[in-house]
């Protein structure tokens, strides 16, 4: 493992990646840094396609983290995947609302509704 | 006659253009505000447009640079907390940034960092040049106090 601290725990439910942050900040560009890249292995070294961010444990997040699932997104729909997001605190889901990423993003409410009807 | 309100605490920090001092003097904002007991949400809304200042500051005005410094100098009271971010860079005109919630924009990785400030903080101002952003909010009511308000 060359990655260091994992900044996510990844599960596998029926079939699809179940990746929590476990970071309650994501914050501060070396962090962000590190997590996008964790991120983007499950899409180019695991080859993973159906993938839910879980979001329970964040407390906040900057641009530059969005940024990121931006690139996220991009990268799973660029290999025929799907990326959901789930168990965003209310704070956060209006960062989403604000800058219009909640029309971007599958958000859903739980891991449960998230992880069905992949 | 003397207020509660009247108390004002200030400090001034000149850091590194490096992101771990810019934590550090987030940190050190924040815990202020916890002490002049600001609710949750506006020290959310703060915390927030504070990281996005100072990387704006540190990363796209100092580009990082090791000989360069960000100044900060924040005043909070018991009504009001005002944080002027300085930096040594060119400065930039914010009105040149790309509106990121058009639709040709949503999908760009970059670009919501002064949407996020002005969104979540009372009033957001930058010098002329645009090298200087000062940052202010005003305390909200508190929750059940407003509610109990606008019943009443």
């Amino acid at each position: 493992m060359t990655q260091g601290n994992r900044r996510l725990d990844i599960e596998e439910v029926n079939g699809v990646t179940v990746a929590r942050f476990t970071d309650k900040k994501i914050l501060d560009e070396s962090n962000i840094q590190i997590i996008g890249n964790q991120l983007f292995s499950l899409v180019d070294d695991d080859h993973r396609q159906k993938i839910v961010l879980d979001f329970t444990n964040v407390e906040y997040l900057s641009s530059a983290a969005l940024g990121k699932l931006i690139t996220m997104d991009k990268k799973v729909k660029a290999s025929g995947g799907k990326l959901r997001l789930c168990s965003i605190r209310s704070d956060i889901k209006e960062v989403f609302k604000i800058t219009r990423l909640d029309k971007l993003f599958q958000i859903l409410d739980s891991r449960d509704k998230a992880v069905e009807g992949f | 006659m003397s207020t509660i309100e009247e108390v004002m605490r200030e400090f001034e920090e000149i850091i590194p253009s490096n992101t771990a001092a810019g934590q550090s003097v987030q940190e050190r904002i924040i815990q202020l505000l916890e002490e002049l007991r600001f609710e949750d949400r506006d020290v959310f809304g703060i915390r927030l447009a504070l990281e996005e200042a100072l990387v704006n500051a540190i990363k796209h005005g100092n580009q990082m640079d090791p000989s360069k410094t960000v100044r900060i100098m924040c005043r909070a009271g018991f009504q009001k907390v005002r944080i002027e971010i300085e930096d040594q860079g060119e400065g930039f005109h914010p009105a040149d940034v790309p509106d990121p919630t058009a639709d040709e924009n949503l999908e760009r990785p970059c670009g919501r960092g002064i949407m996020l400030m002005r969104a979540f903080m009372t009033s957001i101002t930058f010098n002329p040049s645009g090298n200087c952003v000062i940052l202010e909010k005003v305390r909200s009511e508190p929750e059940a106090e407003s509610e109990t308000a606008q019943s009443a």
